[in-house]
């Protein structure tokens, strides 16, 4: 009986820790505001380095949503509302998720080991020696340098895309260019591109926070800074799946 | 300052920049209508005056026989007539459209988009930059006709009786 409890209980706990070390990181976000560069050199860390690879895949992603939304759209005899379909889907589901699973596997990860190293050698208690607070210093920057930069690569990922499905849709598949954007532009509501906001502002805090959260306590020898990595981002990409699930919901 | 500083701040000023305009446009210009991708170098407008203009939106294409001849530049009302203004944008290299052509706004497939339909008539005289397509056809609004339908079967029910 004993057994069958400890796994609920373990999660439980686990959820515990995150929470703690959210509102913990979260009262450190204002005094590290205080060392703006500090932030700026996360931005550039987890934001600018990964634009080569979200732009690629928006342009990807967007190519394919106007083959499959053609291939759909014709049967229907409406392939001119490929705009619309293209453009709902990057703005609010795809964008914002796609961006948010590359942002875990791209910068969430080098977070974490970078963070779990200074963990297995013992640089986060040298710190905690000379009266510096580790979550200040190294946690705070990185998780406003995340939640930062991923709303921004989210845009960018959602304007590549559309170019990308009107690249397949105009260019190859031969969509009148005038109804898919007029199309587009008379579906597209500014409500739609705030919900896209939000979740990514959303999806930005979890994945900052699993990062920096699985680097800080990680167990410090090699295997577990490789352990870590691995366990940031499987609970991102759950997390994200499951979040964004609740935000439909309460959006629609 | 040294070298990998200037790139970083120029690599993190470029991605802000760029993620901000990235923003600007979804936020701005995807909702409303604001842009207009299509070249609109060489054309002349030419209006028309429909009494139902259904859903036509801005940037509807106009087409002749089946081909793209312009796209409609502005939707608006008559406030005298009570009646809708089309502008149509029309290329320049299509400058040979008779003056007593016909305009009618079409449906692509039976669920698609309106487009503006020009059938060509038989004038000597050609449609110039600012005159009007006297002859036009409004937009076939489904409802109206199911309701015409449903009224003629009911009237031929009381006839029967």
């Amino acid at each position: 009986m004993n057994r069958l409890w400890q796994w609920p209980a373990a999660a439980l706990r686990n959820a515990g820790r995150v929470s703690l070390f959210l509102l913990q990181v979260l009262a450190q976000c204002l005094p590290a505001l205080r060392h703006p560069r500090e932030v700026m050199l996360q931005v550039y860390n987890s934001g600018a380095r990964s634009l080569i690879i979200i732009m690629l895949c928006g342009l990807f992603v967007g190519m394919v949503l106007g083959l499959q939304g053609y291939d759909l759209l014709q049967r229907f005899g409406s392939e001119s509302s490929l705009g619309v379909a293209a453009a709902l889907g990057l703005i609010k589901e795809l964008g914002p998720v796609v961006t948010a699973l590359l942002f875990a596997g791209r910068a969430g990860t080098s977070l974490t080991s970078e963070i779990g190293l200074m963990r297995a050698t013992d640089q986060l208690t040298a710190m905690e020696m000379m009266a510096v607070d580790p979550v200040r210093r190294v946690v705070a920057p990185r998780f406003l340098g995340g939640i930062i930069a991923v709303p921004l690569l989210t845009a960018i990922f959602n304007c590549i895309g559309i170019f990308g499905a009107q690249l397949v849709g105009v260019g190859l598949m031969g969509v009148e260019s005038g109804s898919f954007w007029s199309q587009m532009q008379g579906a597209v509501q500014l409500g739609d591109v705030n919900e896209g906001l939000i979740k990514s502002i959303c999806f930005g805090v979890a994945c900052s926070l699993m990062a920096v959260y699985e680097g800080f306590h990680t167990e410090p020898t090699a295997a577990g800074v490789g352990l870590a990595t691995t366990r940031t981002v499987v609970s991102s990409a759950v997390l994200i799946l499951v979040i964004d699930y609740m935000l439909t919901a309460a959006f629609l | 300052m040294t070298d990998g500083n200037r790139t970083i701040e120029l690599g993190t000023g470029l991605f802000v920049l760029l993620g901000f305009a990235a923003l600007a446009f979804l936020t701005t210009q995807l909702p409303s209508s604001g842009i207009q991708f299509s070249q609109s170098g060489d054309v002349y407008r030419v209006a028309a005056h429909f009494d139902n203009v259904g859903d036509l939106k801005v940037g509807a294409p106009v087409s002749m026989a089946g081909v793209r001849i312009g796209r409609v530049e502005s939707v608006r009302i008559d406030p005298r007539e009570y009646k809708a203004v089309v502008e149509l944008a029309i290329e320049q290299q299509y400058g040979r459209i008779p003056d007593d052509s016909d305009a009618a706004i079409q449906t692509a497939g039976l669920l698609g988009a309106k487009y503006v339909g020009v059938t060509a008539g038989g004038s000597e005289t050609f449609l110039v930059s600012g005159s009007q397509i006297q002859f036009t056809q409004s937009a076939l609004v489904l409802e109206n006709l199911v309701n015409k339908l449903f009224a003629s079967i009911a009237g031929k029910d009381d006839t029967a009786k």
